[in-house]
């Protein structure tokens, strides 16, 4: 896993690759901590993650809750397939709010 | 127990619940207003329908679904009891008994004017029901309206709906939920999934690694309910799992629960077997319950209470599994109290107490002569224990009278409305006892007799009103036990016989000759002549005569007797006696030169020794003085035809029956013995004054005296010769 981030009009954006999962959790929920606190507001680009489970979901939203608390904006975009396929079994969508893009099921 | 028996089972415990049916609805006639009663009777359509749909007999659960559904109503109070609806389901449980006779018994369909009755019953039940038509035009599809919830949890269109809290450790364990939820999307359809993170901690305060979400879940399946919580057995203990059957499962269950095989009587396995509960759910559930009682300190609460508060099952289901639960308490009880036994097995067995009666007689006359006191003492041992066999055993085939009696509530109650009086029947001595295989056969002629009493006893309403009597006319029947025999009295409180008219009529028929000088008895017996009725109904007389020479014949082939008793304008008692029983008495043996008769025990009140004196105007009269009573007697030595010389002595046994006295004469006293009825063969059958045969100890024969008989022939000579004489 790797989380990678660069800034842009005080926005950090972020892009993870690799897996976003239970063993990753801890690592990812720091990184998204630490740049949120820095920021006015943070975009993930989930285009990298590779697999994701309920951990990853879980740290998704509290990271989305954690924004709104703060009052600042906290996007996910580029979904990958496999980010994809979790929120759309756990019919999360509307939770996020995020724009998917909705690439037809291998 | 094969399916042959069980079936066999089910067909006599019907018709039972069908008498029980019967008798409810009679009752439910005066008092409308009985919960209990009502409730009783729906048990009782429900098990006759529950038990036909085990064994396959649509045609009884169709129709009987249609009763139970007026019946429900009743209960529910949304239908009132009418006189009208009370008849029509006392015509539904009469074609429910049909439909048992047909199809369970002899396995064959209804012919087309039955199953129209049938479905005519069903459409008129329907129209009780406020006319909703169910099914199609014929007999009505089995449908179960679905139930509605309350309590146990939310519930939306027909779905599985499932609710888990996962553990937070769930997934540190290796577990995730998606691979659940996935797992179960293969044994059906997810139809909506909600996750709910509200538990769900800030960013900075959570832990990463644990598990904070619950999640609902409507779910579309065919599967068990143990099915799907297999799907989760990896994480059972590590999650709170709900899972609610659909709704259409709530009748599924109800049904099942309540064709349970009854195999066990504990609620928590009784909700298992109907899949209503999984084991993990109830072994929680206990748990629950058994924490519930440490913090409440008091008596544990009901399981079934803690399966509706834990959410588990629902309060219906519940409902439906206590009330089956009490039905196989119930029957278990029942079971416990009889035991079903084939009158042929118990006949074999009197048989056999009959043989050992005889056999027994034989060595305790050899032992008495052997003149060993020892033996002669152990024998009597044996015989006392011998007569108590015979006692137990023949006691086995008493039953009450009362269930006959019964039967008759609705003979009265429809013969008064088809004939338009109004006439109650009362009911005395129900508990009196008597042979199972009399009790089978009297039935016939008691119906006769109280349709007799109905039809041509008891006067129109205006008539009775007018005579000052209630305008309720009354039949009564009564049982009790009289010196060896049973009384059966058919009393009713109307118009009496009018010995003139039946004097008259006889005298018409040439059954009497004009002259002839007769006791009341005797006129109101000649109602029991062969041919004495006719065609023409001439008030209340003729119409008693309507086949009550076959009620005579039916009786006196029990070894029975009948006689009217009768006050004109006050009413009618025809009494019916019986022997209690027909296989084995105890008898008192006399001898007669060297022939040796048993008069039965029961009707012999003393005996006295002829005295010198009296033997000498004996020569010449056939009565004594006993104790200033005039005591007619018959001397068997010439009754018989016996030669042999007359003994030193001679003693007279004073018998009773019916109310009247006499005494034998005989040679010898020999005392009691207990005597197995023989019957003669059918060469014998016009022989009057013995009733049949018995085997002595020794082997040899000894007759049975018909006292009655005799009694009756030694007054009809006396008669004759007293007619001579003047």
């Amino acid at each position: 896993m790797h989380i990678g981030a660069r800034h842009e009009d005080g926005t950090c954006r972020l892009r993870i690759d690799g897996e976003f999962t239970i063993y990753t959790a801890l690592q990812i929920r720091d990184g998204l901590l630490e740049r949120l606190a820095a920021t006015g507001g943070v975009e993930v680009d989930l285009g990298g993650v590779t697999e994701m489970d309920t951990a990853g979901v879980q740290l998704l939203l509290a990271t989305k809750r954690e924004g709104a608390r703060l009052g600042k904006s906290v996007r996910y975009v580029s979904h990958s397939q496999a980010v994809l396929e979790v929120i759309d079994l756990y019919n999360m969508a509307a939770q996020f709010g995020d724009p998917l893009l909705i690439s037809a099921r291998p | 127990m094969s399916m042959d028996q069980a079936l066999q089972t089910y067909i006599e415990e019907s018709h039972g619940l069908l008498e029980e049916m019967e008798r409810i609805l009679l009752r439910l006639e005066s008092e409308p207003q009985d919960d209990e009663t009502v409730n009783a009777m729906f048990r009782a359509a429900h098990t006759i329908k529950g038990s036909a749909g085990l064994f396959g007999l649509d045609a009884i659960v169709a129709f009987t679904h249609v009763v139970e559904n007026v019946l429900e109503a009743v209960r529910d109070g949304t239908l009132a009891v009418s006189g009208e609806l009370v008849e029509l389901l006392l015509q539904c449980r009469d074609h429910i008994g049909l439909l048992i006779t047909v199809v369970a018994e002899s396995a064959a369909a209804l012919d087309a004017e039955q199953s129209a009755t049938g479905e005519a019953l069903a459409a008129r039940l329907r129209a009780f029901m406020g006319g909703a038509p169910m099914g199609d035009a014929g007999m009505p599809a089995v449908q179960e309206s679905p139930l509605a919830a309350s309590g146990g949890g939310p519930l939306e269109g027909d779905y599985w709906h499932l609710s888990i809290a996962f553990g937070h450790d769930v997934l540190r364990n290796g577990m995730d939920p998606i691979s659940f939820i996935r797992y179960l999307s293969t044994i059906g359809d997810i139809v909506s999934l909600n996750v709910d993170d509200s538990a769900l901690p800030e960013l900075d305060a959570m832990d990463p690694e644990a598990c904070y979400l619950t999640y609902s879940l409507d779910f579309k399946s065919e599967a068990d309910k143990q099915t799907i919580e297999d799907v989760f057995e990896f994480v059972r203990d590590d999650c709170t799992l709900r899972i609610f059957p659909p709704p259409s499962h709530l009748a599924t269950f109800v049904d099942r629960l309540e064709h349970a095989s009854g195999n066990t009587d504990m609620l928590g396995q009784l909700l298992m077997e109907a899949g209503v509960l999984t084991e993990h759910e109830l072994e929680s559930a206990l748990r629950a319950q058994d924490s519930m009682k440490a913090a409440g300190g008091d008596a544990q609460p009901p399981i079934g209470e803690v399966l509706v508060k834990e959410g588990m099952v629902q309060k219906e289901v519940v409902d439906v599994a206590l009330e089956k639960q009490r039905q196989i308490r119930d029957h278990k009880a029942q079971e416990a109290r009889f035991v079903r036994v084939s009158a042929e097995k118990l006949d074999e067995l009197i048989n056999l107490v009959g043989e050992l009666v005889i056999a027994g007689a034989g060595a305790s006359l050899l032992a008495r002569r052997s003149g060993d006191t020892a033996l002669h003492e152990a024998n009597s041992a044996v015989s006392n224990l011998v007569e108590e066999i015979r006692d137990g055993a023949l006691k086995l085939r008493m039953v009450e009278i009362g269930e006959t009696f019964n039967r008759f509530q609705r003979v009265v109650r429809d013969v008064s409305k088809e004939i338009g009086k109004d006439i109650g029947l009362e009911i005395g001595g129900a508990e009196t006892e008597l042979d199972k295989t009399v009790v089978e056969k009297i039935g016939d002629p008691l119906m006769h007799l109280v349709r007799n009493a109905m039809d041509h006893g008891i006067e129109p309403a205006a008539v009775r009103m007018a005579a000052g009597k209630p305008a309720r006319g009354s039949v009564r029947l009564n049982a009790y036990h009289d010196s060896g025999s049973i009384v059966i009295e058919v009393a009713d409180d109307g118009g009496g016989l009018k010995k003139d008219r039946i004097l008259r009529k006889a005298i018409e028929r040439g059954i009497v000759g004009a002259g002839q000088n007769l006791s009341d008895g005797e006129i109101f017996n000649l109602v029991f002549e062969a041919g004495f009725s006719t065609a023409e109904q001439v008030s209340n007389l003729s119409g008693r005569g309507v086949g009550m020479d076959v009620v005579k014949r039916n009786i006196q082939a029990l070894r029975g007797t009948v006689d009217i008793d009768s006050t004109e304008g006050q009413g009618t008692t025809v009494r019916i006696r019986l022997p209690l029983t027909l296989a084995i008495i105890d008898g008192f043996l006399v001898g007669v030169g060297k022939s040796s008769f048993v008069v039965p025990l029961d009707m012999v009140l003393e005996c006295v020794e002829l005295s010198e004196a009296d033997r000498r105007l004996a020569a010449t009269r056939n009565y004594v003085n006993l104790r200033g009573e005039v005591l007619p007697f018959v001397r068997l030595r010439d009754e018989f035809e016996i030669k042999a010389p007359p003994g030193k002595r001679e003693n007279i046994v004073v018998v009773q029956y019916g109310g009247q006295k006499a005494g034998f004469v005989v040679d010898e006293l020999l005392g009691e013995f207990q005597t197995v009825i023989k019957p003669l063969g059918s060469v014998f059958r016009h022989l009057k004054s013995i009733s049949g045969s018995t085997i002595l100890g020794t082997g040899e024969v000894a007759l049975i005296l018909d006292v009655p008989a005799l009694l009756q022939l030694g007054v009809a000579r006396d008669g004759q010769r007293l007619a001579h004489e003047t």
